[in-house]
């Protein structure tokens, strides 16, 4: 994530973390925790940022 | 500071951090044991006490739920902040968004995306409502349930349009559910006090454990917060794409004619 420079790669890559971690959760018996990491961290968080990114490359035009 | 200092200054520091969280791994307790005593004292008196299989759901919104109602305020308030901020952006303007103009000029959305959201839509809000409703006895809840219903409504967007979507999840019913959610876990909350004498007493009937409606106000609890978190999420959702549509223009080609 250091080497990517590209807030949209960043966003993307935060995601698949959120993912992973999320599985390392649920391999380690807390499905709970696996559930609310794999909703915010892999879907919720990177979907704002995404947002984001959206509306400040629309006000530079 | 010159690039010889910073990298200096980096080693340093890098070198102390890996000692210390070194140090700290190896205090670790070992894989699989557990020390406090509550934990074992949860897993113990939770099923027949509150007839939650779910102990973490039961400590999130029945023991610990004070807590839980800390939490649920700070999502209500980044919320009615991140609102506010959009929404006074947005009276700087009188442009309508690009999706809602008359002659309107929308990116096309690729037919792939269309179809995979359609598809997907309907099995997300279904497994939104699962996880919200059985929170008191499978893994999830309120927060994780109304997480995915909202990002239900994005499907919406995604597989058709912005005007689409507002008609599916229009911006007072995100706010009224994000409202009546969040009173309504609080309210849950002042009833165990008057009715059972403490803040989130469980004071309603805890029926068999493994039944739907079971785990007392647990149940009541999970609905409430799936409801402020949808509410929410949805809030937050469609005000961002507000604003990046209001701002975006000319962009895209016209969109085909529709076919109602």
């Amino acid at each position: 994530m250091v080497f990517a420079r590209d807030p949209l790669r960043q966003a993307m890559l935060a995601s698949i973390y959120g993912l992973v971690l999320g599985l390392l959760f649920f391999a380690w018996q807390a499905p709970d925790v696996a559930l609310s990491q794999t909703v915010v961290g892999a879907v919720a968080l990177p979907l704002m940022i995404l947002l984001a990114l959206a509306k400040m490359r629309g006000g530079e035009e | 500071m010159s690039d010889r200092v910073r990298m200096g200054v980096f080693a340093v520091t890098g070198v102390g951090l890996l000692a210390f969280l070194l140090w700290g791994l190896a205090g670790l307790p070992d894989f699989g044991t557990y020390r406090g005593p509550y934990g074992d004292i949860l897993n113990r008196i939770a099923v027949p006490e509150r007839s939650a299989t779910d102990v973490v759901t039961a400590v999130n919104f029945d023991y610990r739920a004070f807590d839980t109602l800390g939490e649920e305020f700070i999502l209500f308030a980044a919320v009615v902040g991140v609102t506010s901020i959009l929404r006074a952006m947005r009276g700087e303007r009188t442009r309508a968004p690009d999706d809602e103009a008359a002659g309107r000029r929308v990116p096309e959305t690729s037919l792939a995306v269309r179809v995979i959201g359609l598809g997907l839509g309907p099995p997300t809000l279904l497994i939104g409502i699962y996880i919200v409703a059985h929170g008191h006895q499978t893994p999830g809840g309120g927060f994780q349930g109304g997480v995915i219903l909202a990002t239900a409504l994005l499907l919406t967007y995604l597989s058709a349009d912005y005007a689409t979507m507002r008609r599916v999840g229009p911006t007072w019913l995100s706010e009224l559910a994000e409202g009546m959610g969040a009173a309504g876990f609080a309210l849950v909350g002042v009833a165990g006090l008057v009715a059972g004498g403490a803040f989130f007493e469980n004071f309603l009937g805890k029926g068999t454990p493994g039944e739907l409606l079971s785990a007392g106000t647990i149940l009541a609890s999970n609905f409430a917060v799936g409801l402020a978190v949808t509410g929410g999420f949805a809030l937050m959702l469609s005000e961002f794409l507000q604003q990046t549509l209001t701002r975006r223009r000319g962009r895209g080609r016209r969109p085909r004619a529709r076919r109602t």
